[in-house]
């Protein structure tokens, strides 16, 4: 009975999505501008796929089903990500204003960026702060780490308590502290504001920086610290290890696997940083000497100098290549933590 | 005897030590959010004079502030908050499910080519930064909305079919990597009953994933949540849906240096992350471990 529904129900609902679907699309092309052609063409859709989950087959059923499961997923990662990650590296190439090109224009986007000190300022800068947050957060993190696995009372709030900034979007947390920089800590310190020089600024930037992720980075070596076999600790106790020795000896050697992780995390975070740098200074500062040339945009870091290129100056093609180099960064970065991450595990 | 309780004597001090470090330490780190709370009880000359203290805060003027803040065309919070939570609860359980289905998929056929291509396409597209898309998107979805009649800028379908595929990936590699721990002899006892593969997932499958659908629904919550870029391109700054942070850099942007304002409606921004922590801040912890160390 219900195989009999299905063997007429399939090819109708088969037919009619289809033919929705090309209606749609001719209404498309020929350039009609109805409202209903966009409904058409995603009811359509689905009709065709309850259709094709209808056809009646045992031999071929588990495989229709394996194909409606993936598709949603694969076609908006097809259309969010490999598309325009294809059409981005393209455009770099070309003079697209972000709506069209005209003309390819090789590699000269690519030679006009590297000519523009400005950029050159933001590589640097980016690659400062990105070392000293390695350091600074991982440093941090591993020490309120060690303090909360000290067997202090209230741990649970502590731990609570430090991580809490990191659920605070970027945005949020910059203007929270640019009044503390600018009106409240004036105040305490009767000095200028930290977010008036660029070096004090970009010094504010990491401040935030390791305010919001250190609390992250240290709750991932609270889990390195806690697994620990207790047994691995007894034993270097009763050998007569103080707990220097056992900090330097036992427990930062067993948790090696913890800092790879830890130090990649906050690499390409630290990349990748724009909330905070959009919010607290939007880039702003002054250099006045930059190989030879005057800069403004003192705490602009690589993200922001790419969306500042092309959406304020509105250079797309530019601001494409740039974004594309910044891509080639990240790619190297994470192609040296997987080697890093394989050869430890071989030696484990 | 004597040893043993000099030894407890030692732990107790240590103990008290790292309490009052770990006190200061907290002291420091909530400050910023006991100034946001404190300030949203002044007027702006009174935060400009003394941005610390009690004098000048009252609950009226932190009545006047919220109803200045809620009112404004620029942030209309209210209907902020409602854009942010419908996109983040669409794309949370969108995800959660077509991230199941194709993680299933995916491990269940982790001999066959296609299986495996798809699977490291999935975790080579982890390293791409938005920055290196986000142009193109744009004009990708201005281009085919236009074509095919359908809105996908300035509108909540559109973004939400942008998160889908932005964290379809981190999703599918976390998931996958847990059903391969599933035993297959389920699915099988499962299909000899006569289950159909698609009940099999569902009845089976699906609710074995609990705890790790709730980590990557952390995760992706978390982002899609606090996320700027993305809607802030999407939406536009002073388009008509605006998402809560985007409605934040749009209201300070018209309030340069109007404190009052600005940090209630900062106030009026944490709040919700704020009680959800509060109300689930072991499974927020321990999900933002595992991704961590998954990912």
């Amino acid at each position: 009975m219900e195989n009999t529904l299905n063997k007429l129900l399939s090819p109708i609902l088969l037919v009619v999505g289809l033919a929705q679907v090309v209606i749609a699309l001719v209404m498309d092309i020929a350039g009609s501008k109805s409202e209903i052609r966009g409904a058409m063409l995603v009811l359509g859709i689905v009709l065709f796929f309850i259709g094709l989950y209808l056809v009646p087959t045992q031999k071929h059923h588990r495989k229709i089903v394996y194909v409606i499961f993936l598709f949603p997923l694969l076609f908006t990662f097809a259309v969010t990500v490999i598309i325009p990650l294809v059409l981005g590296i393209c455009y770099s190439f070309t003079d697209w204003t972000g709506i069209k090109f005209s003309n390819v224009v090789g590699l000269s986007n690519y030679t006009t960026m590297f000519k523009d000190p400005a950029f050159i300022w933001s590589i640097l800068i980016t690659f400062i702060f990105v070392a000293l947050n390695m350091i600074l957060i991982n440093l941090i993190g591993f020490l309120l780490a060690l303090l909360c696995t000290s067997g202090l009372k209230g741990g649970g709030f502590f731990r609570a308590s430090y991580f809490l900034p990191n659920l605070i979007g970027g945005i949020v947390l910059g203007y929270i502290w640019q009044f503390v920089f600018n009106n409240v800590a004036i105040k305490m310190t009767n000095n200028i504001s930290w977010l008036v020089q660029s070096k004090t600024a970009l010094m504010a930037i990491v401040v935030v920086y390791i305010w919001q992720y250190g609390g992250y980075i240290m709750l991932i070596y609270i889990t390195g610290l806690t697994q620990i076999p207790g047994d691995v600790l007894e034993a270097a106790r009763i050998d007569g290890a103080n707990p220097v020795q056992t900090l330097f000896k036992v427990k930062i050697p067993m948790i090696a696997s913890t800092f790879t992780i830890c130090t990649f995390l906050t690499l390409t975070n630290a990349f990748k940083q724009f909330d905070v740098n959009m919010a607290l200074t939007n880039g702003a500062g002054s250099v006045p000497d930059f190989m030879g040339n005057y800069l403004s945009n003192g705490t602009q870091m690589l993200a922001l100098n790419i969306y500042n290129t092309a959406i304020s100056k509105n250079n797309y093609a530019l601001g494409q290549a740039k974004a594309v180099f910044f891509f080639i960064i990240l790619a190297i970065v994470s192609l040296i933590q997987v080697r890093v991450s394989n050869k430890k595990e071989v030696e484990l | 005897m004597g040893e043993g309780r000099q030894v407890g004597k030692g732990t107790k001090v240590r103990a008290l030590v790292c309490t009052i470090i770990g006190t200061v330490i907290a002291v420091y780190i909530l400050f910023p959010f006991f100034l946001v709370l404190l300030n949203a009880f002044k007027n702006q000359a009174s935060i400009v004079a003394n941005p610390i203290g009690f004098a000048g805060s009252s609950v009226a003027q932190l009545r006047t502030n919220l109803s200045a803040v809620v009112n404004n065309p620029n942030f209309s919070f209210w209907f902020a908050f409602g854009t942010s939570t419908v996109i983040t609860v669409i794309s949370l359980i969108l995800l959660a499910v077509l991230g199941a289905m194709a993680a299933w998929v995916i491990s269940r056929n982790n001999k066959k080519k296609w299986s495996i291509a798809i699977y490291m396409i999935f975790i080579a597209s982890m390293i791409i930064p938005f920055q290196v898309v986000m142009l193109p998107l744009i004009s990708t979805f201005r281009d085919v909305g236009k074509f095919v009649g359908i809105n996908l800028l300035q509108s909540i379908p559109g973004i939400v079919f942008a998160y889908c595929g932005f964290g379809g990936a981190m999703t599918v590699f976390i998931l996958a990597g847990f059903i391969k721990g599933v035993p297959y002899d389920l699915e099988e006892a499962a299909a000899i009953d006569g289950c159909s593969p698609e009940g099999t997932f569902f009845r089976v499958i699906l609710p074995l994933l609990k705890p790790v659908i709730t980590t990557v629904t952390i995760l992706n919550g978390m982002w899609i949540w606090n996320d700027y870029l993305l809607p802030s391109l999407m939406l536009g700054q002073n388009g008509k849906v605006k998402t809560l942070p985007v409605a934040v850099q749009a209201f300070v942007g018209s309030y340069v240096k109007q404190w009052d304002l600005i940090l209630t409606a900062a106030l009026l921004a944490i709040l919700p992350m704020i009680i959800i922590f509060l109300i689930a801040q072991k499974q927020i912890m321990d999900g933002m471990i595992e991704g961590a160390v998954k990912g």
